[in-house]
C-alpha cells in the first residue's frame, strides 16, 4: 500500500476500513459453510437429518395414533464398484418408536474399496424430525473384493412431525471415499471398522 | 488516444511518451481511456464467441462445432462479457467522469488505479489462453456449478485464478471510487448534490466490496475441492453441491446490480440534458438505488428455485424478489416524468437512453415473471431466461454505455462524433438486438432449454431469426467502432458545453478536457 | 438528408420483414405461449403466467403511452418550452404504493399454487428418477422394475447425414410409463453431476442432485406421449438427454408393468448361453451407442478431453482390466460405471466389439458368463 503512504490520514483510515471490510467479506464467504449447515439442521433444507441417542428416544412417548410410511432407496454413485440396495422397499412406523432397516452392499471389484454413504431425507420438512441413533453412514465402510455386507440404520421419527407428512423417503448415495481417506490410515481404520461390526450398538 | 492532443496542455510534469506512458500512467483520464478500450476489445471478443454460438444454433443438427466446444463458448462468452466488457467499461466511465463530476483533480489513489487496470490484461490472457489447453476451456457455464466444474480440466483452474485477479482489480477500483467520492469532493459538493452517476457508482462500489470477496472465497473452495481433497461441494466427501449455488448467488445477485446501477446513473445524466429539464425526483432516485442494493442481498435463491427448497424459503425469496419491482418501477416512472413536458431533442445519446428505458423495462417485467416461483419452474434454465438477462444486460448496461460514450465523446476528444452515423448505429443496433433476443422469449416458453448445442425441430424458425439478428447486431458494432475512431481522429470542434445547457461540472472545463482538471477545486453553490 | 432517408427505408423493410416472419412462425410449431398443460399444476401455472403477463402488458402500455406521448408532443422542434418542475411528493408516493398493491395481488394466487405444488403427500405411485451423464434411470420403487432411458435419435441424423425425424432429439429407446389420473410422486437424484428433469406439459421441473433427494408430483389427465429435456447444464451431452413420458390408462399401465417384470426374467436366460463372435459383434455395435458420445463413432475420442479406444492400452491390453473399467468406470472422470446399466451380455458384447472393431484387432471374445463371474 505504498500509494496510501502520502495520503492524508483521513484517506488512510477510510482505506483501512474498506480493506478490513474486504477481508471480513472473504471470511464471511467461508463462514457461510458452517452457517449453512446450521440453517439446514434447523429447516431440514436439503434433507439433512439429525442424530440422537437411544436413551433420548426411550424417553420420548410413542404416538400410537399415527402410522407413517418410510420408504428406503439407495444408489452407488459412479466410481464406486458396488451394488447397493435396501432389503425392504418400505415400512410403517409410529412416531417416537425406534425402527430398524437394513441395506445390502456388495463389492463387485477385485480389490478392497472404501465408500461413504450420504443420507438424504425427503420431504425437507420431515428431515428435521427424522433422527438416526445408529447408521452405517456415520463412518467410512470398507468392503473387501467380492464381499457382501448388511448395513443397519436405526432411526426414530419424532412425534412433533407435521401432520401433513405421511410418507418419508430415506435415501443413501454411496460414494467412493478413497480420495478422502488418507492412504496411510487405510489399514488401521479398516481394522477399527471390522471391530465395530462386533459391537453393533456402539455409536461412533 | 483521447488525451493525446490534450497532453501538451500539461505543463507540470514531464511524463513518458509512447507505450510507457500508458503503462506507467496514474492520470485518471488515461486510465479511463485504457479501461474503455479494453472493454471495447473484450466486447468484440465476447461478441465473436456469441456468433459461434448463434452459428451452431442457426439450424438443428451439429454443423460447426462439437458440443464440448459449444459449452466452452457459452461459458467464455458470459465470463468475457461480464468481467471483461461490462465491469471494466463502467470503471472506465468512473475514471473519466467521477473526478470531473465532483470537482476533483484526479482519483484519490492514482497508483492503485494504475495497478487495478493492469491486472486485467493478465487476467484475461490467462482466461482466454485456457482455450488452448488440452481439453479446451472451461465448459461448466460461467456459474461454475459444482460438481460439474470439479470434473473439468486445467482450464477450470486457470479460470479460477483469472477470476481471483479480476476480483482484486474490481475491489481495488471500488476502494478508489469510495475514497475519491468521500474525500475529494469540491467545497460545497454535498452528498445530496452529487450527480446521479456518482451516486450509483458509490453504491456499486460498496456492493463490489461486499460481494467480490465472497466470489473469491467460493472459487477458492472449488479449487481446494478439485486439488486438495476438501469436500465443500463434492458430495463424495460429504459436501453439498447446493451450497455452492447458495454462496455463488449470494455474490451473483448483487453482481447483477453491479452490472446495471452505473447504467442507471448514465441514463439519469443523459435524459435531463436532452429534455432540458432537471431530473425528476432526485432524492427518490438515490433512495431507490440504495433500496435496490439492499434488496439484492436477500433475493439470491430466486436463481435456484428448482433445487428443492422448503416452502417457507421459496415464499420468502419470491416475496423479496417481487419487492425489487417497487424501487425499479420508481426509477422508470421518474425517467418518464423527466421527459414529460420537457423540450426534447433526439441526438444519439438520447435515442440510446430512451431505448434503454423502454427495453430495460421489458427485461424488468420478464424478471418479475421469473420471480413468481410456480411460473419460474417453467421458465427456469430455458431461453426465456436467456432473453430476460440479455434485455437487462445488453439493452440495459451495454446500450447505456454506448449512449454514455456518445454523450461524453465530445468532452473526451474535443470533436463532435458523426451524428448521422451515430443514429445509423443506434437504429441498426436496436433493431437487430430485438430480432436476436425477442424470439428467444417464445423459444423458452415453448420449452427450449439453455446451453444446448442442438435442438428439436419445432424450435427451428425462431432460432433462424435469432441467428440472423445476431449477425446484424455483431456487424452494427463495427459501425460503432468506426464512429468512435472517426471522432477521436477529428470532426467538428465541440464547444465546452457540448450540449444545450447541460448540468454538471464536467461541462465547465474545456473540450477536450485538459490532462489535468480542477487543480484548484471549484466552488459549488 | 439522403442517407437518413435510406436508413428509414431500410428500417421499414426490416421491421415489416420481422413482423411478417413472426406472424408466419406463430402459426407453425408450438406457438408463442407455454404448451397446453395436461396436469392440474400445469394448468395453474399457465393461468398464473397468463395473468401476470397480462398485468405486465397493461402497466407497460400505460407507462409507455405517457412516454411516447411526451416524445411526440414535448419536442423542441415543435417549439415546446420545457417546464422546470423536479419533483412531486404525491406522484412519487402514488407510484410507490400502487405497484406494491399490484404485487400483493400477484403474490396471492402464486402462493396458493406454490403450496399445492409442494404437497407431495398421499401419492398413488412413487417413481425414482436418477440423472446420469447423459441418460435417465427410472425405478418403480414398489414394483422392483427399473430401466435406463437413452436418446434414440441416430448420430447420422444429428450429423446431418440422414434427414431428421419428427421427434428429433426428443425420442428415447424406452420412455417412462405412467398411469393417467393417479397422483405420481417423483423422487429425484443424480449419479454424477446435477441434472434437471422437465416435462413442460406437466409443469414439472426439478433438479436431480448427486447425494441428495428431491421430490415433486404430477397427475397426468390425458393419455399420450409427452416430451421434455434435461434443463441443467450437465456437461458435453446436456442437449442430448431427453425426457419422454408415456401416459397410459391405469389398466394398460398395470399390463405394461406385468410384462416389464417378465421381460427382465428373459434377459437373465439370454446371459446364460454361449455366444458366437459374430453375434457378439453385432450386438456390441448396438451397445456401443452408449460410448459414442465421448469416444466417437469411430473410436477416436476427443483429443485432450476423451481418450480414444482405437489402439488404446485398455482395449488392446488384458481383457479383465478392460471389462473392469467398463463395469466400474473411472472415478473423477466422465467414464461411468456401466455395471448397473448394462447386462452381462451387453458388457460382453461391447468389450468384444471394442477389441475387434474400431481399428482394433485383438481376436479376443468375451462371454456373458465371464462378465458375470467378475460381478
Amino acid at each position: 500500500m505504498t500509494a496510501t503512504a502520502q495520503q492524508p490520514p483521513t484517506n488512510r483510515r477510510l482505506i483501512f476500513r474498506l480493506v478490513l471490510a474486504v477481508f471480513a467479506m472473504f471470511g464471511f464467504g467461508f463462514a457461510l459453510v458452517p452457517l449453512y449447515d446450521v440453517f439446514c439442521d434447523i429447516t431440514g433444507l436439503n434433507g439433512k437429518t439429525g442424530v440422537t441417542d437411544s436413551r433420548t428416544v426411550e424417553a420420548t412417548p410413542i404416538d400410537k395414533e399415527r402410522w407413517i410410511t418410510v420408504e428406503f432407496t439407495g444408489n452407488a454413485a459412479s466410481g464406486l464398484p458396488w451394488e447397493f440396495r435396501p432389503t425392504v422397499a418400505k415400512m410403517e412406523v409410529q412416531p417416537g418408536a425406534l425402527a430398524r432397516a437394513t441395506y445390502i452392499a456388495r463389492n463387485t471389484s477385485n480389490r478392497t474399496v472404501v465408500g461413504r454413504a450420504i443420507p438424504s431425507v425427503s420431504p425437507g420438512e420431515a428431515a428435521a424430525h427424522f433422527n438416526k441413533t445408529e447408521c452405517f453412514c456415520f463412518t467410512e465402510q470398507y468392503l473387501d473384493a467380492g464381499e457382501t455386507k448388511e448395513m443397519t440404520v436405526q432411526f426414530v421419527v419424532e412425534p412433533d412431525i407435521p401432520h401433513s407428512v405421511n410418507t418419508i423417503t430415506l435415501s443413501y448415495a454411496f460414494f467412493n471415499a478413497e480420495k478422502y481417506v488418507k492412504q496411510k490410515t487405510v489399514k488401521a481404520t479398516h481394522k477399527d471398522a471390522k471391530l465395530e461390526k462386533t459391537h453393533p450398538d456402539k455409536k461412533s | 488516444m483521447a488525451t493525446e492532443e490534450a497532453a501538451h496542455h500539461d505543463e507540470h510534469h514531464a511524463h513518458p511518451t509512447g507505450i510507457l506512458r500508458w503503462i506507467t500512467t496514474t492520470n485518471h483520464k488515461d486510465i479511463g481511456t485504457l479501461y474503455l478500450c479494453f472493454s471495447l476489445a473484450m466486447f468484440m471478443v465476447g461478441g465473436l464467441m456469441a456468433l459461434v454460438i448463434r452459428t451452431e444454433l442457426f439450424q438443428p443438427g451439429l454443423q460447426v462445432v462439437d458440443p464440448h466446444f459449444f459449452n466452452q463458448m457459452t461459458t467464455m462468452h458470459a465470463l468475457v462479457m461480464i468481467f471483461g466488457a461490462v465491469m471494466p467499461g463502467f470503471v472506465g466511465f468512473a475514471n473519466w467522469m467521477l473526478p470531473m463530476m465532483i470537482g476533483a483533480p484526479d482519483m484519490a489513489l492514482p497508483r492503485l488505479n494504475n495497478w487495478s487496470f493492469w491486472i486485467l490484461p493478465f487476467a484475461f490472457t490467462m482466461l482466454l489462453s485456457s482455450l488452448l489447453t488440452a481439453g479446451g476451456g472451461p465448459a461448466a457455464g460461467w456459474t461454475l456449478y459444482a460438481p460439474l466444474s470439479i470434473q473439468g480440466g486445467m482450464a477450470v483452474d486457470m479460470t479460477i485464478f483469472a477470476v481471483h485477479m479480476m476480483g482484486v482489480s474490481s475491489i481495488l477500483g471500488a476502494i478508489n471510487v469510495i475514497v475519491t467520492i468521500f474525500n475529494m469532493r469540491a467545497p460545497g459538493m454535498t452528498l445530496m448534490k452529487l450527480p446521479l452517476f456518482v451516486w450509483t457508482w458509490l453504491i456499486t462500489a460498496f456492493l463490489l466490496i461486499a460481494v467480490m470477496p465472497v466470489l473469491a472465497g467460493v472459487v477458492t473452495m472449488l479449487l481446494t475441492d478439485r486439488h486438495f481433497d476438501t469436500a465443500f461441494f463434492n458430495p463424495a466427501g460429504g459436501g453439498d453441491p447446493v451450497m455452492f449455488q447458495h454462496i455463488f448467488w449470494f455474490f451473483g445477485h448483487p453482481e447483477v446490480y453491479i452490472l446495471i446501477l452505473p447504467a442507471f446513473g448514465i441514463i439519469s445524466e443523459i435524459i435531463p440534458t436532452f429534455s432540458r429539464k432537471p431530473l425528476f425526483g432526485y432524492t427518490t432516485m438515490v433512495l431507490a438505488t440504495a433500496g435496490i442494493a439492499f434488496l439484492s442481498f436477500i433475493v439470491w435463491a430466486h436463481h435456484m428455485f428448482t433445487v428443492g427448497m422448503p416452502l417457507a424459503g421459496e415464499l420468502f425469496f419470491m416475496y423479496s424478489t417481487m419487492l425489487i419491482a417497487v424501487p425499479t418501477g420508481v426509477k422508470v416512472f421518474n425517467w418518464v416524468s423527466t421527459m414529460w413536458r420537457g423540450s426534447l431533442t433526439f441526438e444519439t445519446p438520447m435515442l440510446f437512453a430512451i431505448a434503454v428505458v423502454f427495453l430495460f423495462t421489458i427485461g424488468g417485467f420478464s424478471g418479475l415473471m421469473l420471480a413468481i416461483t410456480p411460473a419460474d419452474f417453467q421458465y427456469h434454465d430455458t431461453y426465456f431466461v436467456v432473453a430476460h438477462f440479455h434485455y437487462v444486460l445488453f439493452s440495459g448496461s451495454i446500450m447505456a454505455m454506448m449512449g454514455g460514450a456518445y454523450y461524453w465523446l465530445p468532452k473526451w476528444t474535443g470533436h463532435m462524433y458523426d451524428e448521422k452515423l451515430g443514429k445509423a448505429h443506434f437504429w441498426s443496433n436496436t433493431i437487430f438486438f430485438n430480432i436476436t433476443f425477442f424470439p428467444q422469449h417464445f423459444l423458452g416458453l415453448a420449452g427450449m432449454p439453455r446451453r444446448i448445442p442442438d435442438y428439436a425441430l419445432q424450435f427451428t424458425e425462431f432460432n433462424v431469426i435469432s441467428s440472423i439478428g445476431a449477425f446484424g447486431l455483431g456487424l452494427s458494432q463495427l459501425l460503432f467502432v468506426y464512429v468512435v475512431i472517426k471522432c477521436v481522429r477529428g470532426g467538428d470542434k465541440a464547444s465546452d458545453e457540448v450540449w444545450e445547457q447541460p448540468r454538471g461540472l464536467e461541462w465547465t472545463v474545456p473540450s477536450p478536457a485538459p490532462y489535468h482538471t480542477f487543480e484548484t477545486p471549484p466552488r459549488v453553490a | 438528408m439522403l442517407s437518413s432517408r435510406i436508413i428509414t427505408a431500410v428500417i421499414t423493410v426490416l421491421s415489416v420483414a420481422a413482423i411478417g416472419l413472426l406472424a408466419d412462425v406463430a402459426v407453425a410449431a408450438w406457438g408463442l405461449n407455454l404448451p397446453t398443460p395436461v396436469s392440474p399444476i400445469g394448468r395453474d401455472i399457465l393461468e398464473l403466467h397468463n395473468l401476470i403477463l397480462l398485468i405486465c402488458l397493461i402497466i407497460f402500455v400505460v407507462v409507455f403511452s405517457f412516454m411516447f406521448y411526451s416524445l411526440y408532443a414535448h419536442r423542441k422542434s415543435k417549439g415546446y418550452q420545457a417546464a422546470q418542475f423536479s419533483h412531486s411528493t404525491t406522484a412519487e408516493v402514488v407510484w410507490t404504493i400502487i405497484p406494491f398493491l399490484i404485487l400483493v395481488g400477484m403474490a396471492i394466487p402464486s402462493t396458493a399454487t406454490l403450496i399445492n405444488m409442494e404437497d407431495t403427500s398421499k401419492a398413488d405411485l412413487t417413481i425414482k428418477i436418477t440423472g446420469y451423464q447423459w441418460k435417465w434411470r427410472y425405478e418403480y420403487l414398489e414394483h422392483d422394475v427399473g430401466f435406463y432411458s437413452n436418446l434414440a435419435t441416430p448420430r447420422a441424423q444429428i450429423e446431418g447425414i440422414e434427414p431428421k425425424g419428427a421427434n428429433y432429439l426428443l425420442e428415447v429407446d424406452k420412455p417412462l410409463v405412467v398411469p393417467t389420473n393417479k397422483k405420481i410422486r417423483f423422487l429425484l437424484t443424480a449419479n454424477d453431476v446435477i441434472h434437471s428433469w422437465w416435462i413442460p406439459q406437466f409443469g414439472a421441473k426439478k433438479d436431480a442432485i448427486p447425494g441428495y433427494i428431491n421430490e415433486m408430483w404430477t397427475l397426468v389427465e390425458k393419455p399420450g406421449t409427452y416430451r421434455g429435456q434435461c434443463t441443467e447444464l450437465c456437461g458435453k451431452d446436456h442437449g442430448f438427454m431427453p425426457v419422454v413420458v408415456e401416459a397410459k390408462s391405469p389398466e394398460q399401465f398395470e399390463a405394461w408393468l406385468a410384462s416389464e417384470k417378465q421381460g427382465q426374467a428373459k434377459d437373465t436366460a439370454d446371459a446364460a448361453r454361449e455366444w458366437s463372435k459374430d453375434e457378439l459383434l453385432a450386438h456390441g455395435e448396438k451397445v456401443y451407442a452408449n460410448c459414442v458420445a465421448c469416444h466417437g463413432a469411430d473410436g477416436k475420442g476427443v483429443p485432450g478431453a476423451f481418450p480414444a479406444i482405437t489402439g488404446s492400452p485398455v482395449a488392446t491390453g488384458p481383457v479383465t482390466a478392460h471389462v473392469g473399467l467398463v463395469m466400474n468406470g473411472k472415478s473423477g472422470t466422465a467414464m461411468q460405471a456401466f455395471m448397473n446399466q448394462l447386462s452381462d451380455l451387453d458388457i460382453a458384447a461391447v468389450v468384444t466389439y471394442q477389441r475387434n472393431a474400431l481399428g482394433n484387432n485383438t481376436g479376443d471374445i468375451v462371454q456373458p458368463a465371464q462378465v458375470n463371474s467378475v460381478r
